[in-house]
């Protein structure tokens, strides 16, 4: 790393974000003119997206090379009043909240009380949610039954395709045209919407170019007004220029350009919208690829200044921090991360072995550079050859839990049991956490978490839930009316079942709410079908529509049913009723009953297939009641299986569970077996997590913490390549590590001024440690470390 | 009928990767007819299952009758692991030669599956032990501490000319073998001791790999556990240099000499 990426990724290391409210001004300047609000929306939507890439202050920072920031500055992050209307509690409560916060200033604050709120009041899309939601949603909601995605952040959870790359705006002008013309005003009744969504788009690809342009002419200002600039950068200044000037509209000639190129559909993508999971360059090394062949057949390729680039590029992921989260999507996603996940490796499209040089540039740029953002995944097939795998262990051992590891082959058969055809599958893979899609072609929708382990308690309760102190379930039956397991979980089928309705019939009201007021124009653009079917991103555009429910608690919910079914049905050692009775009271007075719970019951994540089956019902309980469900966008319903934060909060709305788990204390995150349960070690985890049948999700997420000496040396780091392997023969979906021992952590909780730099593995995204809540610090650590035997 | 034989384990350890190649199950056998002064598994020694103290008023019985079948059970489920490392199954103890029907039984089931077996053992057994289940070992595990006899005994209870022999034959008898060498400061690691391993194996012709083990200070809380007495309190482990010094001792003779499983 030469000194000026060092200087500017300290900067974006050690600059605490800010919440910028230019964009807020802007996008209600515009609003508040009358005339604007005459358009029909998406047009209306594309104005305002032009208003803002006009007006918005730009910046080119010291010497950086790929230019554009979101905000005015790096980490100033913007607002989004149209989807999410922060109150003076809300900009209180982001400045002064410990972890994850925002520097709010005084003007802001002054701005947001006379202007935005008072305008913004209610007719955010947030306020519509909640107004349109029904009793029943709003009490499962408020319980902690499940959370809600779409409530203050966009849809988005799409990935760029090849074509991003191989195509300038103006390409794709070219192509709006074409299907303007091609309306048949004659016999599609749609026709009109589609123009008008159809000329929004243009309008929104034509103001990414002016943008553009913009800094290409502060570059050339830059350059010429100050004669006492260094020659070296007055020459780079002038080429960003012509770069500026090239890309987006074009497409682009070099590895430079291509890098710029996407920056600016990136820029575009996370302002229109605050777009879930930002916006994603997918396959990196492949999507670059053919830049690089060429400047190596011209001679031209110099690889040092490649390796500047990407750093330089890595940065400016890292200067965009999720915009501001609130309330329970705070809880659910407690990050500056914003899940961009760069996939590495994989197949091509003829079903070769993807890997290239630039995969190990790419893997060298994410261990030089050693910032949250981007996250980084190795995609790895059987083809995939074991030396970029174990480039990838030899970050991963070093401590930071990037890059994390995909079985690219699971999901190559996850989308073609979705419908994708086997070309399209190959050039996919994962992103935001460990979700699958159809790159550049899919949009594939996380609508929000589930919390099984609720649904479990409501069951115990006959449908009332204690904590809001309300009959929000179905009565499913009494304690004692169940004559044995099968009967009892019945009942919890029937729960879920409700639930689940809730939960979707929302999802289907809140997806119109947004194809309806907030279409995503620019996004349009980008993703394949959008512009053939003249139909918007949010309206059902994309060729393929996916949504997911995310289910959390695996692991709880296993041990918890093994515990019931054993000690109240098979050995019949106490009631039902009794048991609850123990569980509602914290297990106050039961200590040893607790100590059996825990240490005498069998557990999920031992390879012992009595304690594992109770995860493959619940598996296929789920499966069955949201996989192949109809959404209004014409695609379908899936699951994965995923918690980000979330089984911490979900925690904290349940009372103790029948696993030992006393109240309030997180759950097992993604399908990793519930912290320190796991005592047969990481062969008998990741048997117990293949019995799962990860090809019928959309992602799976496993973690697994290593002691660090047991990679310290490369005997250690084979035996974890082929731990890795044999997991993926068993279509295990995806992996990732936390290499670092207890004491470390502990030790990092005492002293965090320390151990700022201190980097783990969360849940499909890495995180400084000293930036998570206290609960989930120690969820981290209560996590069973492998230790070299 | 055989499946059913059953024998005494103290313990099944999945994910072991310093008890031969690639990722093993480790079998171990309890009963140990040495008593090593620096054994850092004491609940290991006796044959018969024993309490063992894990909290004031909690404690565990080390070791658990299993036949046959249940172990293989249990060596199979992580068979998907040994195919992809080129792994296997372990057999350790303890002393594994203790329960020869049952190692025996055990050995032949494991290659009837097809599966790489090591035997991890003192060497102190009898040849006509040892003899018939040699087609079914892959590779031997074996320990060199002592080569003088009366320390030998003095250290471990017993001598060790058996064990001396036993290891002639099975390089004679063309087996693996991967010798291990506890290093144990002011006891095993003493120039004379050192000097009369490296000419013994020179003699001996062995050309194998040989692992130089630190003494560690693991077992001294399962002592007290046990309610048994330490003999080598503060006693402190070698330095890695200390480590290293012995490594190069023995590599201008033996060039695969490791520190380490």
């Amino acid at each position: 790393m030469n000194e000026r990426i060092h200087r500017l990724r300290e900067q974006s290391v050690s600059t605490q974000p800010e919440l910028s409210i230019e964009r807020a001004k802007l996008i209600t300047e515009f609003y508040q003119n009358h005339e604007n609000q005459q358009y029909p929306t998406p047009i209306m939507r594309a104005l305002a997206f032009r208003h803002i890439l006009e007006n918005k202050e730009i910046c080119i920072n010291e010497g950086e090379l790929i230019v554009g920031e979101r905000g005015p500055a790096p980490l100033a992050t913007p607002t989004y009043p149209e989807i999410c209307c922060h109150t003076l509690k809300d900009l209180d409560i982001l400045h002064n909240r410990p972890k994850i916060s925002f520097k709010v200033t005084e003007e802001t604050k002054k701005l947001t009380q006379s202007v935005i709120l008072p305008f913004w009041k209610g007719k955010s899309i947030r306020d519509k949610i909640f107004s349109e939601m029904d009793q029943e949603w709003i009490a499962a909601y408020k319980a902690g039954v499940f959370t809600e995605f779409m409530e203050q952040r966009a849809p988005g959870h799409t990935v760029a395709g090849k074509q991003v790359f191989q195509k300038g705006m103006l390409d794709f002008i070219k192509e709006i045209q074409q299907s303007i013309s091609k309306l048949d005003f004659l016999n599609d009744p749609e026709a009109l919407m589609k123009r008008d969504q159809l000329r929004a788009m243009n309008i929104a690809a034509e103001a990414i170019i002016a943008f553009a342009h913009r800094y290409a002419e502060l570059a050339r200002t830059m350059a010429n007004e100050n004669s006492a600039l260094d020659p070296q950068r007055k020459r780079e200044l002038l080429q960003i220029a012509e770069i500026c000037d090239w890309v987006p509209a074009h497409t682009p000639r070099n590895f430079w350009e291509a890098l710029q190129h996407y920056w600016f559909i990136h820029l575009g993508v996370i302002t229109e919208l605050n777009t879930w999971d930002s916006f994603n360059p997918g396959r990196l090394d492949q999507n670059l690829f053919p830049f690089y062949q060429k400047e190596l057949a011209e001679g031209k390729w110099d690889e040092e200044f490649a390796r500047e680039l990407l750093q330089a590029f890595w940065i400016k992921f890292n200067n965009q921090p999720a915009p501001p989260k609130v309330g329970v999507t705070a809880e659910e996603s407690n990050t500056y991360t914003d899940f961009c996940n760069i996939n590495i490796g994989g197949l091509k499209a003829d079903g070769s072995d993807g890997t290239n040089p630039l995969s190990y540039m790419i893997l060298d740029t994410i261990q030089q550079m050693r910032i949250l953002q981007p996250s980084s995944n190795v995609q790895i097939s059987k083809k995939t050859p074991d030396r970029l795998l174990m480039r990838a262990l030899d970050i991963i051992k070093t401590g930071f839990g990037q890059p994390s590891i995909f079985n690219c082959d699971a999901i190559i058969q996850e989308l073609l049991r979705q419908g994708k055809d086997l070309v399209e599958a190959r050039l996919s893979g994962a992103s935001g956490c460990v979700e699958v899609g159809a790159f550049g072609k899919e949009a594939y929708i996380l609508t929000g978490y589930f919390n099984i382990v609720k649904v479990l308690e409501i069951t115990l309760h006959n449908g009332f839930d204690s904590r809001t102190q309300k009959q929000i379930g179905p009565r499913t039956g009494e304690n004692d009316t169940f004559e044995n397991y099968e009967a009892f979980f019945e009942a919890f089928k029937k729960q879920l079942a409700y639930f689940i309705d809730i939960k979707i019939k929302g999802n289907q009201i809140i997806e119109q709410l947004w194809a309806r007021e907030l279409p995503a124009v620019f996004l349009s653009i980008i993703i394949e079908d959008c512009i053939k079917k003249g139909k918007d991103y949010n309206a059902g555009g994309a060729r393929y529509n996916s949504n997911y429910i995310q289910m959390v608690g695996m692991g709880s919910i296993s041990d918890s049913l093994a515990a019931i079914k054993k000690y109240v049905f098979d050995e019949k050692s106490l009631t039902l009723n009794e048991l609850v009775n123990i569980l509602d009271k914290n297990f106050e007075g039961y200590h040893d009953f607790r100590h059996k719970l825990i240490n005498d019951t069998p557990k999920y994540g031992n390879d012992d297939d009595y304690a594992d089956r109770f995860a493959q019902e619940v598996f296929d309980v789920l499966f069955d009641l949201v996989d192949g469900r109809p959404n209004s966008k014409g695609g379908h319903y899936r699951i994965n299986l995923l918690p980000t934060t979330v089984h911490v909060y979900f925690g904290s709305v349940i009372g103790a569970t029948p696993d030992g788990r006393e109240a309030m204390m997180p759950l097992s995150e993604g399908i990793s077996p519930v912290q320190g349960a796991d005592i047969k070690g990481p062969t008998a985890v990741l048997k117990s997590a293949a019995k799962l049948d990860h090809l019928r999700t959309g992602g799976t997420l496993l973690n697994q913490k290593f002691n660090p000496s047991l990679l310290q040396e490369e005997s250690g780091l084979i035996k974890v390549l082929h731990l890795i392997r044999s997991y993926f023969k068993m279509d295990g979906h995806h992996i990732q590590f936390n290499v670092v021992d207890a004491a470390t952590l502990r030790a990092a909780q005492k002293n965090p001024e320390q151990y700022r730099n201190l980097i783990v593995r969360v849940a499909g995204y890495s995180d400084y440690f000293i930036n998570l809540g206290q609960k989930l610090q120690e969820e981290i650590i209560r996590r069973t470390e492998h230790q070299n035997f | 009928m055989g499946n059913q034989l059953s024998g005494i384990v103290f313990d099944i350890k999945k994910f072991a990767i310093h008890d031969g190649p690639g990722i093993r199950t480790t079998i171990f056998l309890k009963g140990c007819p040495l008593s090593c002064w620096w054994c850092h598994n004491p609940e290991s020694q006796q044959l018969e299952p024993q309490k063992y103290l894990t909290g004031p008023n909690f404690q565990e019985i080390i070791g658990k009758t299993m036949n046959v079948a249940e172990v293989m059970n249990e060596i199979l489920k992580d068979r998907i692991f040994y195919d992809e490392s080129d792994g296997g199954v372990t057999f350790s103890g303890g002393e594994p030669f203790m329960q020869p029907k049952y190692l025996a039984k055990l050995l032949d089931e494991c290659k009837k599956q097809g599966l790489h077996t090591v035997v991890d053992t003192s060497g102190y057994v009898s040849w006509e032990i040892l003899e018939p289940m040699l087609s079914n070992i892959d590779l031997f595990l074996y320990d060199l501490k002592l080569i003088d006899n009366e320390s030998h005994k003095k250290y471990t209870g017993v001598d060790n000319h058996e064990i001396l022999n036993n290891l002639i034959r099975l390089i004679e008898n063309h087996q693996n073998v991967h010798i291990r060498i506890p290093i144990i400061p002011s006891i095993t690691d003493s120039e004379a001791n050192l000097v009369s391993i490296k000419n013994y194996l020179k003699q001996v012709h062995f050309t194998g790999d040989i692992s130089l083990l630190s003494y560690n200070t693991f077992g001294i809380r399962k002592y007290k556990q046990l309610g048994c007495e330490y003999r080598l309190t503060n006693l402190k482990p070698p330095t890695s240099e200390r480590m290293q010094e012995i490594r190069n001792f023995f590599l201008k003779t033996f060039p695969n000499c490791k520190i380490g499983g």
